[in-house]
């Protein structure tokens, strides 16, 4: 790997101040990611600034009954934290299928969220990617695309996001907490991250300097079940081919409330507004479920080789749609 | 009786023992090649070519050089000439030419990984790029038939009229079946420490086999075989790509030949597993069964067709346990090479039965399927009374016993015939069987010493190899009971040149090849000096010749069952049980055994769910080329693995009457999975590996038994 300066930034200033002064300083959380690409040159900056000891490691309650996550909150712990899991039984299961123990115990929860998007030839400096290397072309069209997307993507990149968090938050309205060089900003998660379109180096809306400190979990009301369903090509330690994040309210029968999001469909956490709107009032049946996976999917255009992951996201949104209208309440 | 006959006395032989090198492995004391102690070393990282075919026209050091604790960086230009650069695997930077993508064109040695690794890096090399061709496709009109297969094996066999058989069966099945690309990933990557003193090459080497990196070393440099040493006491697997040495050793020995003096450290990164280390190619088979209505097979076809580099051949004999397995009086195999700008193929646990065994075994359950039989019931009814190929009785055949017994552990009786009939909890649920062979090779060519100590000690030499199988203690078990003294009396001295020449652990020799020397030398110590040896009596002992096998066909044989568990919805597979049933002759030691045959059983599970290198044509390499994307079965895709085997008694293979049990594990099991999928979804998945999107959706839409009746 290319040789860079490291620096541990004692406050959230300090480190956004390190940054500002430094085009080429990234951000180190936990490492999970970046220490990847720094090995694999496919990350080259000069100096690394290791935020992942600032004082941003505590879950708090919001008033209301939300949580506020700090940014260094290591994954296992957000898993295993017992509001958590009480209140959002969705995000600690996202996180639990997510990576392996080890990764979980060492990822952030802003690293999490920054993880980039994830396709082989990203990773393989020998080839072209628009990503890494912006104009220079996209490998993946016409390559090895099974992980890529079906929803959002764009001439320039298909390549998919791998977080399983990122989803079950895109699900719960997360908003994402950021200080930067002009001051602090609340961005709604559904804005954070971005479709590839013609920037596709851009995963995030984030500048350069731009800080994740926190992020907020809006609550949820007590009526509310919610679920997070991965399927991948193995029982574990895979990428999601597709992820289901549902949250469902259901009243008399009726579907009063739903949030939905999926996973490994898009460049980005993929809110299923469609099929949101689809099942907002309609009964909580086998139908209406279908229906709105396939108002969902109605735009979807897969590549060379992932047209499965079309019937594959109906078929576990239903299942997963199906399982939180029974059994008991979590 | 001569000293290489005669059956061992099993005491020590058949005993559970722990592994004796179980303690140092654990406490981290047992030294792997790369942490040998070698004074101050110096380290390489590879320069790969990134084009998959074409001359180097420019090749640009000066960056690299200049990063500081750069030593040296090694190319065509200054790279050492080899002193016999007929394998062009071996012939490592002796001319301009790239053969395919990944190959080494460089190397950068320098004070410290890092910095080898960044220097490596800036090298900046230009081609003028020649079309390539790196994909198999069994359309292709470039097929050829190699003169003879891998283990040297006949290309093509015909006996009888397969035609006329196959025209006039009741019953036939004619299906195309492929097997994916795979890459053998031990968990320690090819490692290499190498440093020349006074024009002698020293290397510490994660291989197989100490000696065969000797004899095809020393030729490369030019050097006698006692100027090679090669020490590799320990190894964290191989499964066959350290069989035989490829391309990382040679440059690591070119790059010690820069810094004289200094041991030169070279591990391959886990995505250079990928390019330079061997793999196991794609197959494309076609089958043809015919069988009367009763099952019986009357014809047996398989057309194979695998891939080979365009710089040395590779021909995998895929076909080859077709010959032998069952009864037809019709019997036909070919294998056919294509060609092509890809790394060179090579072993991989059980090539040639590995994917040969899961065509063959799928397509005997699609006969079944079409002859309304149980698959086990169709297997006995096609059990040879002796060799079909040779005629030759079997030295020991226990298939029948296997299946029968397997059965019972599976709860076969619970199968339902028909697929698709069995519901639990949203997941269709089947049983699957397929059979496992391997054959019993008698590799000769291995030395052992034992040399008596003070105290009834006893000290055993032989250049064997443990790639973390168990060969420190099953070694010595066999040499304690051939000297009939307690294992404690034994000190085991292996894994170096320095000790007698052993053969490669390949081909699931090792145990029996080294045993068989290791039994010879005892008894001539015996013969010599009766049972009070003076303190340094020696006797040395070969693995001989065994007339035996001109007599008899010699295999070891196995069942495999699995469950299967498939979602209706998202078509995921999981397999909750494996059974295997093994008659592998006397089992030295049960508990190392028992790992290798679950270790191979899971490694087929793998291969059945998972292993897939998808190679990327306009590349020209393999895509998914690091553990992130080429899945292997993680802890939560294996449930319970039921192995046993049944008491075998075969007087005829050596003296320990014991088969090899490192391969046999992997032979069927991706065939006893396929076949309990069907079972489970009614889905005939042919292509492996079987993943989900191949289970998805309407079953028999295309993917039915084609299957013909009359």
């Amino acid at each position: 790997m290319k040789p860079f300066a490291y620096r541990r930034a004692d406050d959230v200033a300090a480190a956004v101040a390190l940054l500002s002064q430094d085009r080429h300083a990234v951000f180190l959380g936990g490492g999970t990611n970046l220490v990847d690409h720094l090995r694999l040159g496919v990350a080259t900056p000069d100096t690394l600034v290791d935020v992942s000891r600032l004082p941003l490691d505590r879950i708090e309650e919001l008033p209301g009954g939300g949580l506020r996550v700090g940014a260094t909150v290591r994954n296992s712990d957000l898993a295993a934290d017992p509001l958590v899991r009480q209140r959002y039984p969705v995000l600690s299961q996202a996180l639990l299928s997510g990576a392996s123990g080890q990764l979980r115990n060492a990822a952030t929860t802003a690293g999490n969220l920054l993880q980039r998007t994830r396709c082989v030839y990203f990773q393989d400096v020998t080839t072209a990617c628009n990503k890494r290397d912006p104009g220079s072309g996209c490998s993946a069209l016409g390559g090895y695309q099974r992980y890529h997307a079906i929803l959002g993507a764009s001439p320039e990149c298909t390549a998919t996001h791998p977080s399983d968090m990122a989803v079950a938050m895109a699900a719960l309205d997360a908003v994402v907490q950021v200080v930067g060089p002009d001051g602090e900003r609340a961005v709604p998660i559904g804005d954070f991250h971005r479709l590839p379109g013609d920037r596709p180096h851009h995963d995030t809306v984030l500048g350069h300097g731009d800080l994740v400190t926190a992020v907020d979990l809006p609550p949820l009301p007590e009526t509310v079940r919610s679920r997070y369903r991965k399927v991948r090509d193995r029982a574990s330690y895979a990428f999601a081919l597709v992820s289901v994040a549902a949250a469902l309210d259901v009243r008399d029968g009726v579907v009063a409330d739903v949030r939905i999001a999926l996973g490994g469909v898009a460049h980005k956490p993929w809110r299923a507004s469609l099929a949101e709107q689809e099942l907002r009032g309609a009964p909580a049946t086998e139908d209406s479920f279908r229906r709105a996976a396939e108002a969902e999917l109605a735009a979807a255009q897969p590549v060379d080789g992932n047209a499965f992951k079309v019937p594959l996201a109906r078929n576990t949104l239903v299942a997963t749609l199906r399982e939180l209208t029974g059994g008991t309440p979590r | 009786m001569t000293a290489t006959q005669g059956r061992v006395r099993p005491r020590a032989i058949g005993t559970p023992l722990d592994r004796l090198d179980g303690r140092a492995k654990v406490t981290g004391s047992a030294r792997y090649a790369y942490e040998q102690p070698v004074g101050e070393p110096v380290y390489l990282h590879a320069v790969q070519a990134t084009v998959a075919r074409g001359r180097i026209t420019g090749i640009d050091t000066e960056a690299a050089a200049a990063v500081p604790g750069v030593l040296a960086v090694l190319t065509h230009r200054n790279a050492p000439r080899l002193a016999d650069t007929r394998d062009a695997e071996l012939a490592v930077l002796q001319s301009d030419a790239v053969a395919f993508r990944g190959q080494f064109v460089g190397g950068v040695v320098a004070t410290t990984s890092e910095a080898a690794r960044y220097a490596a890096s800036l090298v900046r090399t230009t081609y003028d790029t020649q079309p390539h061709d790196s994909v198999l496709r069994p359309d292709r009109d470039d097929l050829y038939a190699p003169e003879s297969v891998n283990g040297g094996f006949a290309t093509d066999t015909e006996q009888g009229d397969v035609e006329a058989a196959l025209a006039s069966a009741a019953v036939t099945v004619d299906q195309t079946y492929t097997t994916a690309m795979n890459h053998n990933n031990p968990m320690e990557p090819h490692t290499t420490v190498a440093v020349w003193n006074d024009g002698e090459l020293t290397l510490y080497e994660s291989t197989q086999g100490v000696h065969m990196v000797r004899s095809q070393v020393a030729p490369l440099f030019g050097l006698q075989p006692d100027e090679v040493h090669v020490v590799s006491p320990f190894v964290g697997g191989g499964f066959g790509s350290k069989g035989t040495p490829h391309a990382p050793v040679v440059l690591a020995a070119m790059a010690a030949r820069l810094v004289p003096g200094r041991a030169v450290r070279f591990a391959l990164t886990r995505p250079q597993m990928f390019f330079v280390a061997g793999y196991r190619t794609p197959t494309v088979q076609h089958i043809r069964l015919g069988a009367d209505r009763g099952g019986r097979l009357t014809a047996i076809s398989v057309d194979a067709v695998s891939q080979t580099s365009r710089i040395k051949e590779f021909a995998e004999q895929t076909a080859v346990a077709a010959r032998m397995m069952y009864a037809a009086p019709h019997r036909r195999t070919t294998h056919r090479l294509a060609r092509l700008d890809v790394p060179v193929p090579s072993w991989m646990r059980a090539p040639g039965e590995c994917p040969g065994m899961f065509a063959a075994e799928v397509a005997m359950d699609e006969l079944a399927e079409a002859c309304g039989l149980d698959p086990v019931e169709l297997r006995i009814r096609n059990e040879p009374a002796t060799d079909p190929e040779t005629g030759r009785p079997f030295s020991s055949r226990n298939l029948v016993a296997c299946l029968r017994e397997g059965a019972r552990r599976i709860g076969w009786e619970r199968r339902e015939q028909a697929p698709r009939s069995r519901r639990e909890a949203g997941h269709l649920v089947g049983l699957g069987v397929a059979a496992s062979v391997y054959p019993v090779f008698w590799m000769p060519g291995s030395s052992a010493t034992v040399r008596a100590g003070a105290g009834g000690r006893y000290t055993v030499s032989i250049g064997a190899a443990d790639l973390g199988t168990g060969t420190w203690t099953a070694l010595a078990q066999i040499a304690a009971d051939a000297l009939e003294v307690p294992v404690e009396r034994v000190e085991l001295r292996i894994g170096d040149t320095a000790f007698p020449p052993a053969s490669v652990a390949g081909g699931s020799s090792g145990i029996t090849a080294w045993g068989s020397a290791v039994v010879h030398a005892a008894r001539r110590l015996r013969e010599t000096y009766g049972n009070a040896p003076p303190d340094g009596a020696e006797a040395t002992g070969e693995t001989g010749d065994n007339p035996a096998t001109e007599r008899f066909a010699m295999y070891a044989f196995g069942a495999q069952f699995a469950e299967v568990r498939v979602d209706e919805e998202t078509g995921e597979v999981r397999v909750p049980r494996l059974v295997g049933v093994f008659a592998a002759g006397c089992v030295i030691n049960p508990k190392t055994a028992r790992s290798q045959l679950v270790g191979g059983m899971t490694m087929g599970l793998s291969m059945a769910l998972h292993e897939e290198s998808h190679v990327d044509g306009r590349l020209g390499q393999v895509a998914n080329h690091d553990l992130a994307e080429y899945h292997i079965a993680a802890n939560a895709d294996v449930g319970d693995i039921d192995v046993s085997w049944i008491d075998e008694d075969d007087p005829h293979v050596n003296p320990m009457g014991s088969k090899g049990i490192g391969e046999i594990g992997i032979v069927g099991t991706a065939a006893a999975v396929a076949n309990a999928a069907h079972n489970a979804t009614g889905v005939r998945v042919r292509d492996l590996p079987i993943t989900l999107d191949k289970l998805l959706g309407d079953p028999g839409a295309g993917n039915g038994p084609a299957v013909r009746r009359r």
